[in-house]
């Protein structure tokens, strides 16, 4: 029993709605209580969906324990049929009524229906929603493709006098920009002359995934969900996995190469489609800054991994944090982070993923919608790049993860926010000049205003909301952790919380003229520099003798 | 005098009290008792509610109650786990150390709900035993107490009736020989400050809230205590509160202006002031509030509007609309209907021609009955909104009406706003 106010992963169940929404003509019937119905709104608000989820739901309630609340499975299952008409049924029980061991799945395969009904297993107490997702494709596939699947010694023949033809699989409703990424890839696949069979789940019917077997091979686009699938299907089927995830330049690169061999195409020929304007911004002089920014990643497996490749080798940060909440795909990530000489970080505690971000001390973080939250607090700037997701994951426009395209708008989306942050010092610099005072006028409205008026007299206020809300968290969300002294000391307060270390005015001073954005590492470097050093009164020496020991790293 | 047209109940209107209602069952789209939580911890600042149930409950939580989870919540979930139901852990040694390590770390904690969930209910976990035993050993600084969120037991609101029912054992008694205005059902700080002034004006008192804002300064309750329900559904706790010998002042809910001053004079009458003294002391908040309607009037009037069930508060608002603003409700849903605690609101409800008044939900058949009505506005859950939006209805989200002040005078043009703002945004619109 652990206590927990926010989770990274909702139940295994949602997994399963995931894929049964994004899905066409399929129905998903839930033994569930009332209450449970709220999940629609994930879909319905977050995802801003113009339709409800396929889901059903029985809604058993305490009078009817006692009673035949097996009854009201095969009742909901009969009616849902009669009312959706899908091509399919999933059949499956949430927490509360996996206790009950009701066995909706037998109850409903015993209506007779005309249509392939699935009953799902997914153990809430101790799996969660990616495991659930990969689960439910896994079941739907496999009982939908197995009538057509061939002999075990069949030889799958090489595509001849066609293009090669591949299926997408992994995207769901509600995933981190998997309706682009599908857009982009399918896009990519298209110019090296690879046709796209199947997208699963997300878009295809059930009458589409009995015939994944057609297709001359399988693109894992989202392995925490399509892999269990395409294993199944490559021993079944004969059907290759490309399981390069084409995120970032270097790995849409390694795509193609893959996709190309098993394609039987010419893997240099094919390389001339990937075209991105990342190369060259990350080489133009502008993102010399950019070096060695320190960057904190926490993620989903794949998007935590691909980040962290992206992040060291096409824009040059440094990588002092990687992490997943995802424990079935830790593999990759410790892998991953052993390439880049760091401790693995895997939980789905998110406090403990806080404590690892103020440790790290990053300049920017890349993580979920909870470490956007986590990086606000401690003035930290931050990207999203993975699941769980907000309603602003699902921009307007096009805006993938994946391919030429994908690694252009991580390129802008990373470095935006450090530009921001750059502009934002300037703005800062310029506030002590004289003629942009608080209390003067901006000169061509000096009659329209008088001198001592309020926040808009000088440009450089004009930044004071963005710096404010960067750097203190607002009144009314205080940290989640459970005492205040858990808040970050504000960045440039060069007063320690070990009280045997003093700054001298001077070196206060000092430390105030350092970009505030680098300011709170010069503060660490520094005390740590003391402490080392046995200096209890840190003046402007000290200062400087800690930048020459540590360098500005 | 008033210079309001609503300045008296109306009761010449033929009422709802005799229109048969349509009762279902069904899937239910609506939120279970858990959901409570989100308001009741932000009304009592000193408690903190530790739902013992799955990762649904959690997931449940961290979705209805939005950003408000980055914030620093006094509400958890203690997720049970494949070890802790198949006996490998004891439970309620789990649940101890929990318990502790949370209270530990939270020193400004005074009271500690704990919260029961479909799981925990159906394995049987006894909560009352475990608040008993917390109780014991974290007395005298923290009061452990539980109740039940369940959604096999509570529908949406039924969580904050099943909260302040568990409260009701706990409040001092009160001198046999006082009258005290006890009102009962959360409201916005700022509106019971409003109330507050309205009774300290009519010589009303003492008056008190239920539940208050602190739980170590919980109302007395006795013989000579009169409730005021502020919120239709805290039905069990006015019961629990009876068997206390407090009795109920039968009223309709403090909702538009007519409804506030109806709730008022009824409070007044109990206390033995004029009803005339009522409308003076309340003239200019009265003549605020309906020129603020008036104003949502040109908006609203001959709009049919269709409620699904959600929070119990759809009657009274039906009849605000209705009575207020001119709308024409179609069909009223409501989770649960309670007769007598309901019937000064359905006496106000005019029995329309076609009027439908549903209780409980079967969501697909109530989606049938909605296309085929075709109303001008639906009140429905966030499940629905947006999928009735791409038919063509507009929708108001329901839970609104729950979060946002809308209670008193100075509430009514907020509460009109509410239900005007679809409207007024489909008319902006030209994509």
């Amino acid at each position: 029993m652990d206590l927990t106010i926010w989770t990274y992963e909702g139940p295994p169940h949602v997994g399963a709605m995931r894929v049964a929404t994004g899905m066409r003509d399929l129905h998903y019937v839930l033994h569930a209580p009332q209450g449970d119905t709220y999940a629609d709104l994930l879909f319905t608000m977050i995802e801003r969906r113009d339709h409800r989820p396929p889901v059903t739901y029985t809604t058993f309630q305490a009078q009817d324990l006692g009673g035949d609340t097996a009854g009201l499975v095969m009742t909901a299952t009969r009616q849902a049929y009669e009312r959706f008409r899908p091509q399919a049924l999933l059949v499956g029980a949430s927490c509360t009524a996996e206790l009950i061991q009701d066995d909706p799945g037998n109850l409903a395969s015993s209506l007779g229906l005309p249509v392939p009904v699935i009953p799902l297993e997914l153990p809430a107490y101790q799996r969660k929603e990616n495991w659930g997702a990969a689960e439910t494709f896994y079941q739907i596939v496999r009982t939908l493709c197995l009538p057509h699947a061939p002999e075990p010694t069949w030889r799958r023949p090489p595509p001849e006098g066609r293009r090669p033809v591949c299926n997408l699989l992994g995207p769901t409703a509600l995933g981190f920009r998997h309706r682009d990424d599908i857009q982009e890839v399918t896009l990519l696949l298209d110019r090296i002359g690879v046709d796209v069979g199947v997208v699963a789940p997300l878009g295809a019917s059930p009458a589409e995934v009995a015939h994944l077997g057609n297709a001359d091979f399988n693109v894992v686009l989202y392995p925490e969900v399509g892999r269990t699938a395409a294993s199944w299907l490559k021993r079944t089927f004969k059907q290759p996995m490309v399981e390069t995830v084409p995120i970032g330049v270097g790995a849409t690169r390694d795509f193609v190469r893959e996709v190309a061999e098993v394609a039987g195409l010419d893997v240099d020929e094919a390389l001339k489609a990937v075209e991105s304007r990342l190369p060259w911004y990350s080489r133009s002089v502008d993102s010399n800054y950019l070096t060695d920014k320190r960057v904190f990643i926490f993620g989903d497996a794949t998007h935590a991994v691909a980040a962290a490749r992206v992040a060291s080798e096409e824009i040059g940060f440094k990588v002092v944090g990687l992490g997943t909440y995802n424990r079935e795909f830790a593999r990759e990530v410790r892998a991953a982070a052993r390439k880049l000489d760091l401790e693995p970080l895997i939980t789905d505690d998110y406090l403990e993923v806080e404590e690892a971000i103020q440790e790290a001390a990053p300049e920017l973080v890349l993580g979920t919608q909870m470490e956007r939250h986590i990086a606000k607090r401690l003035g930290t700037f931050c990207a999203v790049i993975s699941a769980p997701v907000h309603v602003e994951d699902f921009p307007a426009r096009y805006s993938p993860q994946m391919g030429p395209e994908g690694a252009n708008v991580i390129f802008d989306t990373w470095v935006h926010p450090l530009m921001m942050g750059l502009e934002e010092h300037l703005l800062g610099m310029f506030q002590d000049d004289f003629e942009f005072g608080n209390d003067r006028s901006p000169s061509h409205m000096a009659a329209a205003r008088p001198a001592s008026s309020n926040g808009r007299s000088a440009p450089a206020e004009t930044a004071a909301p963005g710096i404010q809300e960067a750097g203190s968290p607002a009144p009314t969300s205080p940290a989640p952790t459970s005492t205040s002294e858990d808040a970050p000391p504000p960045e440039d307060a060069p007063t320690s919380a070990d009280a045997e270390l003093r700054w001298d005015d001077e070196a206060q001073a000092e430390l105030k003229k350092i970009p505030f954005f680098v300011r709170k590492k010069a503060r660490r470097n520094t005390e740590a520099y003391a402490r080392e050093q046995g200096v209890t009164e840190i003046s402007v020496e000290t200062l400087y003798e800690a930048k020459a020991h540590f360098g500005t790293r | 005098m008033s210079g309001s047209p609503v300045s008296t109940v109306d009761r010449s209107a033929s009422g709802c009290r005799d229109l048969p209602v349509l009762k279902e069952r069904g899937q239910r789209e609506v939120f279970c008792g858990l959901t409570g939580i989100i308001w009741l911890h932000r009304k009592m600042q000193d408690a903190f509610f530790l739902i013992v149930g799955s990762r649904t409950c959690a997931h449940l939580m961290q979705s209805a109650a939005g950003v408000m989870i980055f914030a620093e919540p006094r509400f958890g979930t203690a997720i049970m786990e494949e070890k802790d139901l198949a006996g490998m852990a004891d439970v309620h040694e789990e649940l101890d150390r929990v318990v502790g390590r949370l209270l530990s770390r939270r020193p400004d904690i005074r009271t500690l709900f704990l919260v029961g969930s479909c799981p925990s209910e159906v394995i049987k976990l006894d909560l009352s035993k475990a608040a008993e035993r917390l109780g014991g050993i974290h007395a005298p600084r923290v009061r452990v107490l539980s109740y039940s969120g369940s959604g096999i037991e509570t529908t949406f609101t039924e969580g904050e009736d099943t909260c302040l029912t568990a409260l009701v054992p706990e409040l001092p008694e009160a001198p046999a020989d006082e009258q005290a205005l006890l009102v009962v059902g959360t409201m916005a700080d700022v509106v019971e400050d409003q109330m507050r002034r309205v009774f300290d004006s009519l010589e009303i008192g003492p008056v008190r809230f239920f539940p208050p804002r602190r739980t170590d300064e919980l109302p007395p309750v006795g013989p000579g205590t009169r409730i005021l329900m502020a919120q239709p559904w805290v039905n069990e706790t006015v019961a629990a509160l009876g068997k206390r010998g407090a009795t109920r002042i039968p009223a309709p809910y403090p909702f538009g202006v007519e409804g506030t001053l109806a709730w008022l004079t009824a409070a007044a009458g109990a206390w033995g002031v004029d009803p005339e003294r009522v409308l003076e002391v309340t003239q200019r908040a009265r003549e605020r509030g309906t020129a603020a309607l008036e104003r949502y009037r040109t908006v609203l009037e001959g709009k049919r509007i269709f409620f699904f069930p959600d929070s119990q508060i759809e009657i009274p608002l039906a009849r605000f609309l209705r009575r207020e603003l001119g709308m024409r409700p179609v069909e009223v849903g409501t989770p649960f209907l309670h007769r007598e605690h309901m019937e000064a609101e359905l006496d106000l409800l005019p029995a329309d021609e076609g009027l439908v008044l549903s209780e409980g939900q079967d969501v697909e058949r109530q989606l049938d009955r909605a296309f085929q009505a075709e109303p001008d506005l639906t009140v429905c859950g966030l499940g629905l909104a947006n999928p009735l939006e791409a038919r063509g209805l507009a929708t108001k989200w329901a839970i609104e009406l729950v979060f946002t002040p809308i209670h008193g005078f100075d509430q009514a043009g907020d509460l009109a706003e509410l239900f005007a703002r679809p409207l007024r945004r489909r008319n902006l619109l030209e994509v």
